[in-house]
């Protein structure tokens, strides 16, 4: 006969301690903050999307501007339409970054890891109007 | 000493099934590469089954081989953060036997996601990783849980398997 126990975690009970509830209650509250810190440092719509390959920025462009953008010598194209950035070609195996969804707000990214491309949204204050290419 | 290189050995295959199943699963979580990690459920059995030296180990060879066989640089990258960071803050938490599994296993979860959000920080080079923060904190929280729960149930199942002697 096989002797059946049940097993019973750390000093024996089977079910969410104390401890545990707190635990989940502090992680809540570090994201709700970290949630609530991020939209009121960051206005929550982004003016500008921001094209960096391999971490050097390549252009600054208008979201309010519908246009179709060639990054990296055409690796990637990127589609901006009613105010929104959507990757809608690469050359990328994983192809993750045109399943990304379209960004808008302040902050976003749409990255693609193997051609090193991040595109970003950005307000008008952080663009420098030097780096302003159409 | 026979039976428990064949534990490991199991314990190991399981945890690669699901490194390849997660592989499947189409779930983006914002920043790409970053996994939910479904194969700390392993992880999180292991810990109460092993010493710990051994689940660290368990943990750095199932990222290797997962990534040499489905993944790339980057989910090693990424997968080593995550697993190494997740199964050290489980570690520590066990020790002072005041969280319940599930308790354990989401501050892995929650641990595994922070890994990889540092590494993404390097990576990627943008201060906007900070946008995912708050996302990957929740994502790991639910994951943790739902593997916590799993890997209660199975702990009640094969209380007959030791290997920590
Ligand atoms: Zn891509």
């Amino acid at each position: 006969m096989k002797k059946f126990t049940i097993y019973l975690a750390g000093d024996g009970l089977p079910h969410m301690k104390k401890q545990d509830i707190f635990l989940i209650f502090i992680i809540l509250v570090i994201a709700a903050c970290a949630y609530c810190a991020h939209y009121y440092i960051a206005p929550p719509e982004g003016n500008y999307v921001e094209v960096k390959v391999d971490g050097v920025i390549e252009g600054t462009y208008s979201l309010s501007e519908d246009q179709e953008i060639v990054i990296n010598g055409g690796t990637n194209v990127l589609k901006i339409e009613d105010g929104k950035a959507k990757m809608i070609e690469a050359d990328c195996p994983d192809q993750l970054c045109v399943h990304q969804k379209e960004i808008s707000a302040a902050h976003e990214s749409i990255i693609c890891l193997p051609n090193k491309v991040v595109v970003q949204t950005v307000t008008g204050n952080e663009s420098g109007i030097d780096a302003m290419t159409n | 000493m026979k039976t428990k290189v064949g534990y490991y050995g199991i314990f190991l295959t399981l945890a690669l099934i699901l490194s390849y199943v997660e592989s499947l699963l189409p779930i983006q979580i914002g920043i790409p590469g970053v996994k939910l990690g479904l194969a700390n459920l392993v992880c999180v059995v292991a810990l109460y089954k092993m010493r710990g030296k051994e689940v660290v180990i368990l943990a750095i060879i199932r990222v290797l081989l997962a990534g040499f066989i489905f993944g790339n640089y980057f989910s090693i990258i990424y997968g080593l953060a995550g697993a190494i960071l997740s199964v050290f803050v489980m570690i520590g938490l066990k020790k002072t036997e005041k969280f319940s599994v599930p308790g354990v296993s989401i501050a892995g979860g929650v641990s595994h996601n922070m890994g990889q959000l540092i590494v993404a920080v390097f990576v990627v080079q943008t201060y906007s990783v900070g946008y995912y923060f708050p996302v990957l904190l929740v994502a790991g929280l639910v994951t943790g849980l739902l593997i916590g729960i799993c890997a209660n149930e199975i702990l009640k199942r094969i209380t007959h398997i030791n290997m920590k002697n």
